[in-house]
């Protein structure tokens, strides 16, 4: 497992560009996982000759790293892993993938995706599926299934995803690497195509603790280009002292789980508990309404920031329209995906006069009461704990003709996006076919470090 | 044939929609220019405005600025929290697909403009709220494509929506003037009707008078004149009560206005209405407000035209000079302060009246009626004193006043006012001595003897000739109510 330190020590013995041609021949030798669409080769090499002629220095100075493929980066075009983008080339990057330029990293390339993020097994790309790290015939997970993989493969030590209702936590868990989803606001999303503005959260993908504390603290602070970000407030803790209390979602643990994921959890409750913290069961009765909730509020954000998509500005026009209603139509119906089509259809139906007090209001109700239960077990519990998924990664092809079956994949996750609250997946194991299984820690906002410091505490402990 | 029988059987019921184009450096959203005028097309859009893929809205809190200082012109309260929602349709000047607007919590709640009419009275409409918004940018229709600018897109708006509180054209157009007034003043808007900084949407309904309910209503889209709402709004009036009369319905639709055929014509009915699919906006934090930071920004507001208005009455203006001095101060706004003349000299009443008057009479003729004018680098308000102390003091007569203002008013610098006009012999005689001796020539004159028949006689009228004739010997330089006094001694 490459670590971050593991290429600074590689740099420092050999040179910044042999470790960038290294991941970019790891890249392609790896192509049959699709986990890549498209390498930023030339000023990848570009950059390295400059950490090596001294010219960009910093704490990632020549480090190669991925970029889920919906963030706007130089190099190569911005896709979004749709048709809609496929040509397009951004004239500016996102607020995050400059933080990191700034402390020298190089973007070897962009991971593939579900396109615009709609899904949870990356097989919603238009260009296709990326296959699992350990399993090449099941999914990778998703959103940002391309960005677990690299990381999963030892091409990068790291790599950037966007996490709306699990998109990061889920594709970590599949692929056993850690995956962080920051509370809400706590890096810029300007440059990052928008699902749903109130819970897209930009994290990353790491093969330990420490890597993603160091990523994450780079890109963490306010933006003045994002008015919903919040003040700096991240910053590594050294320890975890014992005692920390921690409730277990028994919600999360009930018929229905995967026996393995189950027994996976419960042994790293017992780990904790080893290590001198207090692990309760606790109830989120909200959680049930959790998809429900989400299915209705994202949605509906979604078909708003996708309205920009209609062939007059740039990306892809639909060719031989007579009329300006026949240009939209054609252009979103061959541009986007069918899962892309399928929640722009439901976000416009429940938010259409008559239906908006029934849905989206009523929603938003809900989702203040799920708020409201995870704040009184805040009150009482330093942290919560369970799964990241119900199952580990399930095959290519499965569930994609039952969008239900995919959503419900989702329950775990969706609940901390709608309260824009912090958790974090890290490897816990693998089932009885070897695929690995994570864990999931949550916390109120702003208790990022602290997850991180217990998952640090515990790594060396599993 | 709807005569005037017909029409008084009629009211009228009109509410408009006002849009502001507020006077900031930058867009609502974004930090591009947001002066478009003169600009190539698509040259003031930045990627904001453009809505790129990931971008995010800033808001711009001179907008914000400016809302809470309109607030204030229109009488209204100031919400403590207001947000933003977005208003979808499909429309290719519209780069997001969403125009950002303010459905749910606007910024500025219920107020009242007290329209002034040429009659003294006074008609008020309330202000249901205003809010504020992003506009849209333009589409450039070239026979069979079009050209999309979106310079103005993003350019941050106030929508003021009244309520249905004005019941005839006249009164529409006077709110709209009045509007215009509240917002230029208050620095709002620059004011550039020609350039769209303020354009109306007036609702028109008819009924019978006495009925409780009322008629349905058409929406004249898109006016940017106040003559243009007046005759839009007497146009649908007559419209709608010769389809009241025919026996039919009038059916509630948006109508535009053709300004070469004065005429409205429709351009789409409710049953076209789009459905907005109105949502809260999750990119931008709301508007949060305490009371002391509303009321610093409102007191940098200056004197409105309600207040301008008081101040000119108590010195003793009627209605037609106050509003010329009130739309004086916004046409020439840039290169004179005019109400600033007489705010400088308010507190002595007979000198501001007459230099009130004397900017109204004179210098305002004098800005307007002579292309060739330019205002100067000199102190207008000191000549204007100047020419106040001289004929308060009999120094100088009305006509005489006048020639000296028009020859300073033009100068670079100007000189002792006394010293100029005694040099240029304006300055009238007040010597009894010297005048009685030219009064004497004239009533010896026998071309006077007639006149002087007559006025003994108990023809007042031709006193006036008498005077005349010693003004013309005296060279002007004579003080006319002395000379008619000398007149009446000797006769």
């Amino acid at each position: 497992m490459i670590t971050i330190s593991d290429i600074i020590a590689q740099i420092d013995s050999t040179s910044a560009r042999e470790v960038i041609e290294t991941a970019l021949a790891k890249a392609r030798e790896s192509s049959d996982y699709h986990a890549l669409l498209n390498l930023t080769a030339e000023r990848a090499l570009e950059r390295a000759d400059a950490v090596d002629a001294g010219k960009i220095t910093g704490k990632l100075a020549g480090v190669p790293f991925v970029i889920k493929d919906n963030f706007l980066a130089f190099g190569a075009p911005t896709t979004a892993a749709s048709k809609m983008l496929e040509n397009f080339v951004a004239p500016l990057q996102a607020t995050s993938v400059e933080k990191l330029e700034a402390e020298g990293a190089i973007c070897i390339g962009k991971s593939n995706l579900d396109a615009f993020a709609h899904g949870g097994s990356t097989e919603n790309s238009a260009f296709g599926p990326t296959s699992n790290a350990y399993d090449k015939t099941r999914v990778s997970g998703g959103s940002s299934g391309g960005s677990a993989v690299v990381t999963a493969l030892d091409i990068v030590p790291f790599a950037l995803g966007s996490d709306t209702g699990g998109s990061i936590r889920q594709p970590a868990s599949f692929n056993g690497v850690v995956g962080v989803k920051p509370t809400y606001g706590t890096i810029s999303r300007y440059g990052v195509v928008a699902m749903a503005s109130s819970t897209d959260v930009i994290g990353a993908f790491t093969n330990n603790v420490s890597d993603a504390e160091l990523v994450i603290s780079i890109m963490a602070g306010r933006d003045v280009r994002d008015m919903t970000t919040l003040p700096n407030f991240f910053e590594p803790l050294a320890e975890t002292k014992p005692g920390l209390k921690i409730g277990l979602i028994s919600d999360f643990m009930a018929e229905g789980v995967d026996s393995d994921v189950r027994a996976r959890v419960n042994e790293y409750v017992a780990k904790l508990r080893e290590n001198g913290h207090i692990v309760e069961d606790v109830s989120l009765p909200m959680a049930e309404y959790a998809l429900a909730i989400y299915y209705i509020l994202v949605p509906a954000e979604l078909s708003s920031n996708l309205a920009r998509y209609d062939g007059i500005r740039y990306g892809f026009r639909a060719e031989g329209v007579k009329t300006l209603a026949e240009l939209y139509g054609r252009t979103r119906d061959q541009g986007f995906v069918t899962e892309n089509k399928r929640r722009i259809m439901i976000g416009s139906y429940v938010l259409s006069s008559g239906f908006f007090d029934a849905y989206y209001l009523q929603a938003q109700k809900a989702r203040t009461l799920l708020i409201n239960q995870f704040n009184k077990l805040f009150k009482k519990y330093d942290m919560l704990i369970g799964p990241v998924a119900p199952t580990t990664a399930f095959k290519i092809g499965k569930n994609s003709s039952d969008p239900i079956k995919m959503y419900l994949g989702d329950i775990m996750t969706v609940p901390t996006s709608l309260a824009g609250l912090p958790a974090i997946s890290v490897p816990a194991g693998h089932d009885e076919s070897g695929l690995p299984v994570g864990v999931q820690l949550m916390g109120p906002m702003r208790s990022d470090a602290k997850l991180l410091a217990l998952a640090r505490s515990m790594e060396s402990k599993l | 044939m709807i005569t005037d029988e017909i029409l008084a059987k009629y009211d009228m019921t009109i509410g408009i929609e006002c849009h502001v184009q507020l006077a900031t450096k930058t867009k609502l959203f974004s930090g591009a220019d947001n002066d478009a005028r003169d600009k190539s097309p698509n040259s003031v859009v930045s990627p904001i405005d453009f809505a790129l893929p990931g971008m995010l809205p800033v808001l711009n809190r001179g907008a914000v600025d400016l809302a809470i200082k309109a607030g204030k012109a229109l009488n209204s309260s100031i919400a403590h929290v207001s947000r933003f929602d977005r208003k979808h349709y499909f429309y290719p000047d519209l780069p997001k697909g969403y125009q950002t607007t303010q459905m749910y919590q606007p910024i500025i709640g219920v107020g009242v403009v007290h329209v002034p009419m040429e009659d003294g009275s006074i008609v008020d409409v309330r202000i249901h709220h205003a809010h504020l918004e992003e506009d849209a940018g333009k589409l450039i229709h070239n026979g069979n494509y079009s050209l999309v600018d979106l310079n103005r897109a993003g350019t941050p708006l106030i929508e003021i929506v009244s309520e249905p509180d004005i019941h005839s054209s006249a009164a529409a157009k006077a709110y709209a003037s009045e509007l215009y007034r509240l917002m230029t003043y208050a620095g709002v808007t620059n004011g550039d009707l020609y350039h769209g900084n303020m354009r109306f949407d007036v609702n028109v309904s008819v009924a019978l008078k006495g009925a409780d309910k009322l008629g349905l209503r058409a929406e004249v889209k898109n006016l940017n004149s106040f003559r243009s709402v007046e005759r839009a709004a007497e146009y649908e009036f007559r419209r709608q009560i010769e389809i009241v009369e025919g026996g039919n319905q009038v059916i509630q639709e948006t109508r535009g206005w053709d300004e070469a055929k004065q005429k409205t014509s429709s351009q789409r009915s409710k049953e076209d209405a789009q459905d907005y699919r109105y949502m809260p906006d999750a990119d931008i934090p709301p508007i949060v407000l305490t009371d002391s930071e509303i009321a610093e920004i409102q007191a940098t507001v200056p004197r409105l035209p309600g207040q301008w208005r008081f101040i000119l009455r108590q010195l003793g203006l009627e209605y037609l000079p106050i509003e010329t001095l009130l739309d004086a101060e916004n046409e020439f706004r840039g290169q004179i302060n005019i109400l600033k003349m007489i705010e400088d000299v308010v507190s002595d009443t007979k000198k501001a009246k007459f230099i009130a008057n004397w900017t109204v009479n004179n210098f305002i003729t004098l800005l307007r009626g002579e292309p060739t004018f330019k205002i100067g680098s000199i102190d207008y308000l000191a000549l204007e004193v100047a020419i106040y102390e001289l004929t308060d003091a009999n120094k100088l007569s009305s006509t005489n006043a006048k020639i000296l203002f028009r020859e300073l008013a033009v100068m670079e610098t100007l000189p002792d006012v006394e010293k100029y006009a005694t040099d240029k012999g304006y300055i009238q005689v007040s010597d009894e001595g010297s005048i009685a001796v030219i009064v004497d020539e004239v009533l010896a004159d026998p071309l006077s003897a007639k006149a002087v028949e007559d006025l003994k006689n108990g023809n007042d009228k031709v006193i006036g000739f008498l005077v005349g004739q010693v003004m013309k010997k005296s060279g002007g330089k004579a003080n006319p109510a002395l000379v008619q006094k000398l007149i009446r001694e000797r006769i």
